[in-house]
């Protein structure tokens, strides 16, 4: 089975995010970014498949944010090849462009299976995913936990509210948007990433944008007010525990 | 152009509306008012077609009446979506932002080269657009965008709307599927329940939320102390089920459970929408984050900055000493 991941660089959401000057986007320039979450689920779905079933897996990045470190820690799990999409600015392309640039390079590879995050939390108009796949020409299928491979195909679990799961039967070639592998991705020592990095090269394909027309046009983005916030308790640990917990005798939750 | 009116794709279960479509459909009646169009429900399968007639807030359901959409499998979805769309062509379609929805929202507007824009909390029309306000980066973000062209495919984040109190009862169009239908590569094959015998997080007063601020697998016992004071119940953000920490049956939100407990204590839950919208009913929220701009904070009453690992320990102190006096 041959699987191609996509790997996503997001802001870290624990850094404080800055908006540009002209107020409707995202200040990139000093943000730090690391991968997106749920690709890295898809990158350790791909891994469990390869050990499970055999496979090669091809991993797919934009080049902007921290994407070398991200792609020498896939080295370093055991992944077959790193395509590196450069870009004429580095700014991330638009998704329908993202989109386009991506199948560009997954196509070639002719793969079986094409793994990306369900999600990422940046994106604005809704996941990538099904959209690559139209690309691609391939059936999606997201909100996946958990894929085995048997006899002519594969299983995914899509998650739905209650602890609930449809197991689904996927036919090869598809796209799957996964929410999280079977096993939490796995931790790589430093060690093997330093390794990684002195004896991995870099698949590097420029991405061709198409002129797109933006379908979305943002206005504004802001912080949301702080209006409604919490009342916060500052103190000593023991006095902000004290005040807690008159807070609940007094409102009768604890007797 | 594009008609007036708005659909909504209704989800249903046990012959009724699910919530959120109720919360669609209002938000359809507020926006169709504003664009004098209709409110149309699309209800798909032969399962949903007795929640028809409660589809509050519609003025027409259509029905596709065809046992194939009766579990949801992606092609079948989209080959009737993608017509049905193409020929009401509404100003508007309002989906969930649900299982479903995430994965059939983006995929029609790709289709459809239509705009599509996820996570909205906020729709109004102005002047000749739609002015949509949608939350990013796990809530921390908010963004105001324009969509100019229908139909405009919005993904409504859960809680954003009210189901309408007028009701009136919609006019019914049973059909059978305008298209054919092949069952596709991904076929629905079975439903999993969770294991039973776990507590019933959905049945208790005093929830004890633990996310990933926690850190690691040995803290979770300094959790679990504070929930035995309290006389409480531990339950947990989607990473600390996906660690196997606490089993699914314990996850508070989109794809885990929703709960209404009278108080809510959230340690190192940074506030996701995903996480909120199984807590909508939580009587008192108090949440313990040690980053003042956590989404959290805008839901809960009480909140401190306090490292939740020095925290916790004294609160349970607090609480049994308290509790020995009374
Ligand atoms: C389709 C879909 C479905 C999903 N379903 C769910 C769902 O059902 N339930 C769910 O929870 N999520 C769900 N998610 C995931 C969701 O988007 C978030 O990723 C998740 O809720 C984040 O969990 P968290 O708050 O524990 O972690 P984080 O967002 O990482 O937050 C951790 C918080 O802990 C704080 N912290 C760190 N250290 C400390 C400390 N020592 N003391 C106090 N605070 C500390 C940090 O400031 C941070 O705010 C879903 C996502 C998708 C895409
Ligand atoms: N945006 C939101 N998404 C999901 N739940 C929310 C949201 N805002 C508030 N809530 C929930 O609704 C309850 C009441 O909120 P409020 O009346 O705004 O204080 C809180 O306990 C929250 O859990």
């Amino acid at each position: 089975m041959k699987i191609a991941v996509v790997l996503r660089q997001v802001p870290d959401l624990i850094e404080p995010l800055e908006i540009v000057g002209s107020g409707n986007a995202l200040d990139l320039d000093g943000a730090s970014f690391l991968v997106n979450e749920s690709d890295d689920h898809a990158l350790e779905q791909a891994i469990l498949l390869k050990e499970s079933a055999g496979a090669t897996v091809d991993v797919v990045a934009l080049d902007f944010g921290d994407v070398d470190n991200t792609l020498y820690s896939a080295a370093a799990k055991g992944v077959d090849r790193l395509i590196k999409i450069t870009l004429e600015d580095d700014k991330p392309p638009a998704p329908k462009a993202a989109a386009a640039m991506l199948a560009q390079a997954i196509g070639p590879i002719e793969a079986d299976l094409v793994l990306i995050g369900c999600q990422a939390h940046d994106e604005l108009q809704g996941a990538l995913g099904p959209v690559l796949a139209l690309k691609l020409g391939l059936p999606y299928l997201g909100v996946v936990r958990g894929v085995t491979a048997g006899d002519g195909g594969l299983q995914a679990c899509k998650e739905f509210p209650g602890a609930v799961m449809a197991r689904m039967n996927v036919q090869l070639p598809a796209v799957l948007g996964i929410l999280a592998a079977e096993s939490p991705p796995r931790y790589v020592p430093v060690s093997r990433i330093r390794a990684a990095m002195k004896s991995t090269q870099f698949d590097e394909q420029p991405g061709a944008a198409e002129p797109t027309e933006p379908a979305v046009v943002v206005r504004r983005m802001y912080h949301p007010e702080p209006a409604e916030r919490a009342e916060m308790l500052v103190g000593s640990e023991a006095e902000v525990a004290g005040r807690i917990a008159d807070i609940l005798i007094e409102r009768g939750i604890v007797k | 152009m594009s008609t007036p009116n708005i659909l909504v794709l209704a989800e249903t279960h046990d012959n009724t509306p699910a919530d959120i479509t109720l919360e669609l459909l209002g938000g359809a009646r507020q926006l169709a008012a504003a664009t004098g169009g209709q409110v149309v429900a699309i209800v798909l399968g032969q399962a949903g077609s007795a929640a028809a007639e409660k589809m509050v807030g519609a003025d027409r359901v259509v029905v596709i009446e065809d046992a194939t959409l009766d579990a949801y499998s992606p092609g079948p979805y989209l080959a009737v979506l993608e017509h049905i769309l193409t020929l009401e062509s509404p100003r508007a379609v309002l989906i969930g932002s649900t299982t479903v929805g995430l994965d059939v929202g983006p995929a029609l507007g790709a289709k459809l080269d239509a705009p599509v824009v996820g996570n909205c909390l906020r729709i109004e029309k102005q002047d000749d657009m739609l002015s949509v306000t949608s939350s990013l980066c796990g809530g921390k973000i908010l963004a105001d965008v324009e969509v100019r062209r229908g139909p405009a495919i919005l993904m409504v984040l859960p809680g954003s709307f009210h189901a309408t109190d007028q009701p009136a009862t919609p006019e019914v169009d049973r059909r059978a599927s305008p298209v054919p239908l092949e069952p596709g590569r991904i076929t629905f094959d079975q439903m999993i329940l969770p294991e039973a015998g776990d507590v019933d997080i959905t049945a208790q007063d005093i929830l004890v939320g633990v996310g990933r601020g926690i850190q690691q697998e040995d803290n979770m016992e300094v959790a679990e102390e504070l929930a035995e004071a309290l006389g409480g119940a531990l339950c947990a953000s989607r990473p600390i089920v996906d660690q196997g920490w606490l089993p699914t049956t314990r996850q508070v939100g989109k794809s885990g459970m929703t709960v209404k407990p009278k108080l809510y204590l959230a340690l190192g839950i940074s506030g996701a929408p995903e996480h909120l919208e199984g807590m909508k009913g939580t009587g008192l929220v108090i949440a313990v984050n040690t980053d003042p701009n956590a989404p959290i904070f805008d839901v809960a009453q009480y909140g401190t900055e306090l490292d939740l690992l020095d925290l916790a320990p004294e609160l349970t102190e607090a609480i049994k000493t308290r509790r020995v006096a009374t």
